[in-house]
Order: C-alpha cells, then sequence, then structure tokens
C-alpha cells in the first residue's frame, strides 16, 4: 500500500519533471539536473543524520568515489549507463560500509572529527594516483545522448532525464525504507539508544546500515553529479561540498526526504540568485562572487535560531495539522537535562 | 640522520600550531559542550586585521596585538550573540550555527579582502638554523612559534589552576548548575572561555599564516588538522590538545618529507584512525560515561 502511494506520487512527480524539462531552457535543465544529483545524495544524509542520529560532516567523501568510479569506469570499459552508476553506487556503499564499522564505535564530536578527516583526506588520492585519477585537471565523463532521441535533442535534457530517474528511484527506496522496521528502528535507537538495544535491536549493525544506505545514496549522487557536470575533479569535493549537503539536510528539515529536496533547490539556486543581485546592485565582480557565500552562513544561523526544523518543518507547521514528525529528530538530540552537561553528549 | 633532525623539528613546528588550535577547542568544548567549526575561520580574519594594521603602520607587534585583541572580542560578541541561544538546544544546532559563522566569515573576508592570496609577514627570519654547519630545520620564526604557544598554554594552565578566575572556570566546565548555586556568573564564565579560545585561535593565526599565505579559506586546513588533534587528545583535555597537536605534526611531518606530500592529509586520517580505534574518545580521555 504505501509502496503504492510513493511510487505513484514518483511517477506523479515524474510527468511533471517532464513537462518542465521540455519547456524550459537548456540551463534551466542542467539547474534540475544538479538538483536532483544534490537530492540523491542529501536524501541518503537526512536519514543517517534525523533517522539514525550519526553525525557525517564528510559526506563529500562518497560523493567523489561514486564520481571517481563511474569516470574510471567510463573512460575504460564500454558499460551502459545504469550499470556504471550500480557500480558507483555499490563502491560508495562498500566504502561506507568500512567508514560505518568504525563510526559505530564513535559517538558525537569524534565521528564528526573523522568524517570530517575523511572529506579533506580521500580527494587527496587523486593527485597520489594521478596516472589513474587525472590528479587536479580529473578525468572527464561524457554521457552521449541515445541516438533515438534525434541528433537535435538538447543533451542537458537528457541529463536532467538521468538525474531525476536516478533521484525518484532513491527517494521511493528511501521512503519505504524509512516506513519499514529497519526505518523504525532507526527511529528507536536515535531516541534512546540503550532501551533500543534492550529492545533486542542490533545497535551497531543498524549504524552500519545506515551509513551504507547513506553513502550508497551520496555514490549514486557524486555518479550523476559526474555526468551532468561532465567531469571529475579533486576541486568540486572539497570541504565546502561536504558542508553544502549537511546544510541542505538541515535547512530542508532533518530526516525528511521531502526537505532534501528543498535542500538541494535551496544549495542550486540560492547562490546564483544571490550573486546577480549584488552583481546587478554594483558590486565588483570578485566581491559579489562572495556575497552568496556570507549570506548562505547568514541563512544557516538564521535558520537554527528562528525554524530549526528546517523548510518543510516549517511548511509542515503552516499548511498540516500539527505533525510531530517534523520535529522529532531535534528532540531525539536535546539534552535530557542541565545535570548531565559533563557526560558526553551527541547522538545517543 | 639530518633528514630526520630536519623532520623532527619541522613537525614539532607545525604540531604546536594545531596545538594552539586544538587548545582553543577545548577551551569551548569544556565550557560549553560546543565543537566550534568557526575556529579557523576566526583566526583567519583576525589574521586579516592584523596584515591591515601591519600595513598600515609597518610595525609587525602593533599587529600581532591588535589581532589577539580582535581574536579575544570577536570570540565573546559571537558567543553572546549567535552562540547563546543554541547552547541549551541539541548539540546538532550548534554544530551547523558554528559551520554558518565560518561560511559568513569566510564570505565577508572574500567581499572585503578579496580572493587573492596575500603574504603574511613572519615575526623573525625564516631562515633555517644551523648548530656548527648542520641544519636545523627550523628558523628562528619557527621558534617563536613553539615559544609562543607553550608560552600560551603555560599562561593558561596558570590561569585554570591558579587564579580565582580559573576556579570559576572549572567549576562551570564541571557542573554548571552547582556552579551556578555557589555564585559563579556562568553567562560571564562562558563568555570569557570563548574569548580565551578567540584568542588562541588568532595567535594560532599569525603564527602559521606566514607559511601558507592569507586567503579567506588559509585556515580550513590548518583548522581540520588542529581538530584532528583535539580529537586525538580527548577534547577534554588541554594537555592532550598539545600532545596530539605534536604526534600530528611530527607523523605528517615524516610522511610529507618521506613519503611524498599528498599523502599528509591521508596520514593525518590514519593517524586519527588509529588513536580512535584503540581509544574512541581520544588518548587523554579520563571518563567513558555516557548519557543513558
Amino acid at each position: 500500500m504505501t509502496l503504492a502511494r510513493h511510487t505513484g506520487a514518483a511517477l506523479l512527480v515524474a510527468v511533471v519533471l517532464l513537462i518542465l524539462t521540455v519547456r524550459l531552457s537548456p540551463f534551466r535543465d542542467f539547474q534540475i539536473a544538479e538538483v536532483a544529483a544534490y537530492a540523491t545524495a542529501i536524501a541518503g544524509l537526512t536519514y543517517l543524520i534525523g533517522l539514525s542520529g550519526q553525525v557525517s560532516i564528510g559526506h563529500g567523501a562518497f560523493m567523489a568515489i561514486g564520481a571517481y568510479i563511474a569516470a574510471v569506469i567510463g573512460l575504460h570499459q564500454h558499460w551502459p549507463l545504469e550499470l556504471i552508476f550500480l557500480a558507483s553506487t555499490v563502491a560508495a556503499a562498500v566504502a561506507g560500509g568500512i567508514v560505518g564499522v568504525a563510526a559505530a564505535r564513535l559517538r558525537g564530536p569524534y565521528l564528526a572529527g573523522a568524517t570530517l578527516m575523511l572529506a579533506v583526506a580521500l580527494p587527496s588520492l587523486a593527485n597520489r594516483y594521478a596516472g589513474l585519477l587525472g590528479g587536479d585537471q580529473g578525468l572527464s565523463f561524457s554521457v552521449t545522448t541515445p541516438a533515438f532521441l534525434g541528433v537535435t535533442f538538447p543533451p542537458t535534457r537528457w541529463l536532467a532525464w538521468i538525474a531525476c530517474i536516478g533521484a525518484l528511484i532513491t527517494l521511493v527506496l528511501l521512503a519505504n525504507l524509512g516506513r519499514s522496521r529497519i526505518g523504525r528502528s532507526w527511529r528507536a535507537l536515535r531516541d534512546n539508544e540503550i532501551a533500543a538495544a534492550l529492545s533486542g535491536l542490533n545497535v551497531a549493525r543498524l549504524q552500519i546500515l545506515a551509513f551504507v544506505i547513506s553513502s550508497a545514496c551520496a555514490g549514486l549522487g557524486g555518479a550523476l553529479l559526474a555526468a551532468v557536470s561532465a567531469i571529475v575533479s579533486p576541486g568540486a569535493f572539497t570541504l565546502t561540498l561536504s558542508i553544502g549537503l549537511i546544510t541542505g539536510a538541515i535547512l530542508g528539515g532533518l530526516g525528511s526526504l521531502a526537505g532534501a529536496v528543498w535542500g538541494a533547490v535551496v544549495l542550486v539556486f540560492v547562490p546564483t540568485y544571490v550573486q546577480d543581485v549584488a552583481t546587478s546592485h554594483g558590486l565588483s565582480s570578485a566581491a559579489s562572487s562572495n556575497v552568496p557565500i556570507a549570506a548562505y552562513g547568514v541563512v544557516l544561523i538564521a535558520v537554527m535560531l528562528l525554524f530549526p526544523t528546517g523548510i518543510q518543518g516549517g511548511l509542515r507547521r503552516l499548511l498540516g495539522p500539527v505533525a510531530p514528525a517534523a520535529s522529532t529528530p531535534f528532540n531525539a538530540l536535546r539534552r535530557r537535562g542541565p545535570a548531565s552537561e559533563h557526560q558526553e553528549e551527541g547522538t545517543t | 640522520m639530518q633528514e630526520f633532525l630536519e623532520f623532527t623539528l619541522g613537525g614539532i613546528a607545525f604540531g604546536m600550531i594545531y596545538a594552539a588550535i586544538g587548545l582553543s577547542l577545548v577551551l569551548i568544548w569544556r565550557g560549553t559542550r560546543i565543537l566550534n567549526y568557526a575556529q579557523g575561520g576566526m583566526a583567519m580574519f583576525t589574521t586579516y586585521v592584523a596584515l591591515i594594521v601591519i600595513n598600515h603602520t609597518g610595525n609587525y607587534w602593533e599587529g600581532f596585538g591588535v589581532a589577539l585583541a580582535a581574536g579575544l572580542v570577536l570570540g565573546a560578541v559571537l558567543e553572546r550573540t549567535v552562540i547563546r541561544p543554541v547552547e541549551n538546544k541539541p548539540p546538532l544546532n550548534a554544530v551547523i550555527v558554528t559551520i554558518g559563522v565560518l561560511i559568513f566569515l569566510e564570505g565577508l573576508a572574500g567581499i572585503i579582502y578579496g580572493g587573492q592570496f596575500r603574504s603574511f609577514p613572519p615575526a623573525f627570519s625564516v631562515v633555517g638554523l644551523k648548530i656548527g654547519g648542520t641544519a636545523l630545520g627550523v628558523s628562528r620564526a619557527d621558534l617563536f612559534t613553539g615559544g609562543a604557544v607553550l608560552a600560551a598554554a603555560l599562561l593558561l594552565a596558570v590561569l585554570f589552576r591558579a587564579t580565582s578566575v580559573g576556579l570559576r572556570l572549572r567549576a562551570t566546565a564541571f557542573a554548571p548548575n552547582v556552579a551556578r548555586l555557589l555564585g559563579v556568573r556562568i553567562g560571564r564564565v562562558l563568555t570569557l572561555g570563548w574569548a580565551l579560545a578567540g584568542l588562541i585561535g588568532a595567535l594560532a593565526g599569525v603564527l602559521v599564516t606566514p607559511a601558507t599565505f592569507l586567503y579567506p579559506n588559509s585556515m580550513d586546513s590548518i583548522f581540520v588538522l588542529g581538530f584532528t588533534a583535539a580529537v586525538i587528545g580527548g577534547l577534554e583535555s588541554p594537555v592532550g590538545a598539545v600532545a596530539g597537536g605534536l604526534i600530528l605534526g611530527v607523523v605528517l611531518s615524516y610522511a610529507g618529507g618521506y613519503l611524498g606530500s599528498d599523502l599528509v592529509s591521508l596520514f593525518g586520517l590514519a593517524v586519527l584512525a588509529v588513536v580512535l580505534m584503540v581509544r574512541p574518545s581520544g588518548l587523554f580521555s579520563t571518563t567513558a560515561t555516557r548519557q543513558v
């Protein structure tokens, strides 16, 4: 029943996107494709943080893995596109599993520190193995538009279709997972790890599974982003990307898939918009390219201080009946009381 | 053998920088249970302030002093304005707010000063010192770096252990409610903790920037390694932060020297992974309590 509902909703969205991509300009199609790629990665991250209660500040690393696997396979083998994306997803999932085994032992700031370091360290592999991974220049990853669409078919529209299909499949699968026994178990151990363990849940295994699934999403998102931008280079997978992902997840509303899409939309559209406004107000191009960054910081702080449930939480509060689901991730992470100040905080 | 000596001493010099950043993180973590991701950004910003003063007056030490003062003020102002509202909220809120501050400061620096790389003068000569023909791999500037961080760490230790203010700081970190009942003005103490952390961070920024150039993201990698140093040390312990910084500095110096500079951050990850696998709360963690 749930599966049918989610699939139906996804099909509806697919039809809307189909009409949009045909109607809009190639540049807008390109932006839609970017949104879809980011939404795929953010969806996984929002589940990891919002449902299983583990924080990763380094999810850009898994996007890098997915992107590089896609580019390397694309260069050396003639695999069909869906197989390349599948390989990227699997590779990132394996890496996520390895990190997850380590992460299951770590809590709060220690986990944040380890994932942060991962995001910084991993892109340097591209320079170490410059022969295979292309060093600073990176690798090109071109997706050819299939012949049956005709020669005049805009390539960005095809990319937008690919990215949106990938994102929709991911979102449907995640939506079902969130409603399943696994999703409920994640919420249980997020809210109270000890109680969850007492109830017979295998905490470590569930936490590792959350890491595997969210990094698989990030890997697919990275591969989609590689396809969209046609190039994979270390410069695209800096700490800024990782921080952008976590920003998107939080701006949208943690644990919410619709929120992940909102976060991706903000990530793609707000910087260009703010920069246009700044340029039109007569700032030099060097200064105005930094205005979106500063504005971004202000938005982050303001959202956290004023609307801690993010965009989707705010929408739910405005439109629907009182929905406690939107605020639970934060309640769960809230400190139990000032008396526990000296104990370890975090994701317990 | 001589290479080994150079790498070791050079590693210690850089390790002191990581130690300073780690120390500032530990100060804030102990007081407010918040990891300040903006620490690097704050240090970058105060270093810009120092550069402007130095260019204006031509005197390095005026810039140095102004940077430290700016760090002190910046820390206090941030705590009062944006950190105070999230201090008793879930930890993730504070994480996001400090990341927001980091991005804001980097954007602001880009708007005001532009994105180009600027050189920043060192306090003393950067020519390598020699003892009887043997190059030591360190310069006067490195010695000053080590000495300044060490002096700051010792002053902090004295402040914490021998003064009434230090007792208040420790009491607030240990049991805030009891401290409040005993008449400690917790709010002021927390502000002071942030101000001190801002000062130490500003010190690290001024000391490291001659080696890295100054640009809006110049402190990012230094911050990550300082953070790693604090995590290795265990986040609770100032001694741990210094030890973690030195370990990291020396290991990375060997890795960069013997194996190639592109491996440095990977080795940072490796050191962190090994330490956290053996001790999930860092080398110098004392308590293993977890909230039940």
